[in-house]
């Protein structure tokens, strides 16, 4: 046996491992979705961009059972997102692992954009202007310039949106349900052991959940004045 | 020269505050200035000619080349254009080097110039593995100029590069933009609105007011002009072209000679033989109808009153002295050139209190 093994037991890691998984899958999705949304609110001037702005911060204020509820509908056979999935050949995302996916980009969607967005706020557009005076096309510019000038923003961004993902506990409920493997993530498990009475191995998995979180931010912190002392 | 060596800028623009609406047509040789007061929409002008501000009228045309007109939008990035912008705003995340050589790099490998040579026109050359946070403020403009250069523009776009820097950073920084006018040989816009980097760099002046043109031609030609020279105020003055004649170490003196005269000012270690812009304000300028006697004041010159000219108060008058090839503006009150009978024709002796000579 090893050590984890002894400290957890084997449903324990699989449904730490599939918290990780779940949280670096949405993370990766969300720089990628993300970054692009923070930019336009960052940058447009569209007389309605606050509307915009207000829909993506709702996951900040709504009750995640409500927003639970609203996406199993979406995701349902007859609902939007399930249409589009049935349409691409993947259906029956609710109580599956791609369905807890989705709803957790949307969950955690202002934890990337926030962060992001005033980032892009604070070091401003004179940079992209220096740099298209320069011949980097836009695209070029953001990526050269841009990216490197925000890193402490995306660093807090993807921080906060990893950590928000693992810490997700009633969309998951809602639309993954509790299968072991696929939807059980360690909230869900710690839940379970209380429930269940079982206070040691919910002590054991809360445990491991504290020291990983607090040390992800300690990482953070030091990634950071590593930077600004360079 | 022919016809085409033009640069043809249409531009009109509304924003809150000010609008623009100029029409103009510049030389693209030389230093051309767009001098006016802040707000006068000098920057706006600069910034639709390098594309980063469109223009609901715009026409930009550079030499046989459109950037813009009603169906044609060439971008700031493909724009052969360097910008110099008003703090040297350098990338913070790269060093000097990075900076350098940011755009260079985004050059086809056969336009990438030597970056020795800029390198070394702007004196950067210690400074190059340093980041931006390290450096001065005069430090930094080089840098931002240097930067603009390595990319071999066809065309400098210069936005008051001197405005954020203090006094000695400025006249750290000015030897250099000197050296470029005389050496990159690429034509160059240059916005200020101080009057000082007008009279050092101007070849041809565009002078800005209330979002349209005031007057633009050659600077030797404009500066001559009697019903101008008001838009700078307590600056008023002529600006001479002159070469050191003589320096004198004893009493650190040097002398400037030009066209028609020759004027003592404070050696500024220019060697004999250099050409350099004298710049003779007019209210350091007093005029005699009987040749002066013994005074402190030791540069006097002879010539007559070409003409006499409003300022910017009504007591004053603003006096140009011919000297035989060159011109100064003497600022006297009315009473005295009623009680002197100064009259155009006049032969008048100029007494000249103090000449600033570029260093």
């Amino acid at each position: 046996m090893t050590v984890p093994e002894i400290f957890l037991s084997a449903d324990d890691m699989q449904s730490f491992t599939l918290t990780l998984r779940l949280a670096a899958m949405v993370t990766g999705i969300l720089f990628l979705v993300g970054t692009p949304i923070a930019w336009w609110l960052a940058t447009s001037r569209f007389r309605w961009k606050g509307v915009i702005g207000a829909v993506v911060s709702l996951p900040l204020v709504l009750p995640p059972s409500v927003l639970g509820f609203y996406l199993l509908l979406a995701m349902g056979p007859d609902g939007p997102i399930g249409r589009l999935t049935h349409f691409l050949g993947v259906s029956g995302l609710p109580f599956s692992f791609g369905g807890l996916v989705v709803a957790s980009v949307f969950y955690s969607l202002p934890f990337m954009v926030q962060p992001l967005q005033a980032a892009f706020e604070s070091v401003g557009g004179h940079p992209m202007e220096v740099a298209a005076t320069l011949r980097a096309h836009p695209l070029d510019a953001f990526c050269t310039v841009m990216v490197p000038l925000c890193l402490p923003g995306f660093l807090t961004a993807g921080t906060l949106t990893f950590a928000h993902t693992v810490g997700e506990f009633g969309v998951v409920l809602m639309i993954g349900g509790n299968l072991p493997g696929i939807s059980r993530v360690a909230s869900v498990q710690i839940y379970d052991y209380v429930e269940g009475m079982e206070y040691t191995k919910a002590h054991h998995l809360a445990l491991v959940m504290l020291v990983a979180s607090f040390a992800m931010l300690i990482a953070m912190h030091f990634l950071r004045s590593d930077r600004r002392n360079a | 020269m022919g016809v085409a060596q033009l640069i043809h800028a249409k531009i009109c623009l509304k924003r809150a505050g000010f609008s623009l609406d100029v029409d103009l047509r510049i030389p693209s040789t030389g230093v051309t200035v767009f001098f006016g007061p802040s707000g006068c929409g000098k920057t706006s002008l600069l910034r639709c000619i390098a594309g980063l501000e469109k223009s609901a009228c715009g026409r930009v045309e550079f030499e046989d080349e459109i950037w813009e007109d009603d169906k044609i939008w060439i971008p700031a990035h493909r724009r052969p254009i360097g910008v110099v912008f008003q703090g040297a705003h350098l990338f913070a995340h790269l060093s000097v080097r990075g900076n350098l050589e940011f755009g260079w790099k985004r050059l086809p490998k056969a336009n990438r110039r030597d970056l020795t040579s800029v390198i070394e026109l702007l004196g950067i050359g210690h400074l190059m593995d340093r980041k931006p946070d390290r450096l001065s403020g005069g430090e930094a403009q080089r840098v931002g100029i240097a930067r603009a250069l390595a990319l071999s523009p066809r065309l400098l776009l210069m936005d008051e590069p001197l405005s954020a820097l203090d006094h000695s950073r400025k006249r750290e920084v000015l030897p250099y933009l000197e050296r470029l006018r005389d050496e990159a040989g690429i034509p160059i816009l240059y916005v200020t609105h101080s009057p000082d980097e007008v009279a050092r760099l101007a070849d041809h002046l565009v002078i800005l007011e209330n979002g349209g043109v005031a007057a633009q031609g050659a600077f030797r030609e404009i500066q001559n002009r009697m019903d101008l020279p008001q838009w700078i105020g307590e600056e008023v003055g002529l600006v001479l072209e002159a070469v050191i004649g003589e320096v004198d170490p004893v009493w650190g003196l040097a002398r400037a000679d030009f066209p028609g005269g020759r004027l003592w000012a404070r050696d500024r270690g220019l060697p004999v033989g250099k050409r350099t812009r004298l710049k003779v304000l007019a209210r350091d300028v007093s005029l005699s109808v009987v040749p002066p006697g013994r005074s402190s004041i030791q540069n006097v010159l002879a010539g007559w009153v070409e003409a006499l000219g409003e300022d910017e108060h009504p007591a004053l008058v603003l006096v140009r002295v011919e000297l035989g090839g060159s011109a100064l503006l003497a600022r006297v009150s009315r009473r005295a050139v009623h009680e002197m009978g100064i009259a155009v024709g006049v032969s008048v002796w100029v007494q000249v209190k103090t000449v600033a000579l570029a260093e």
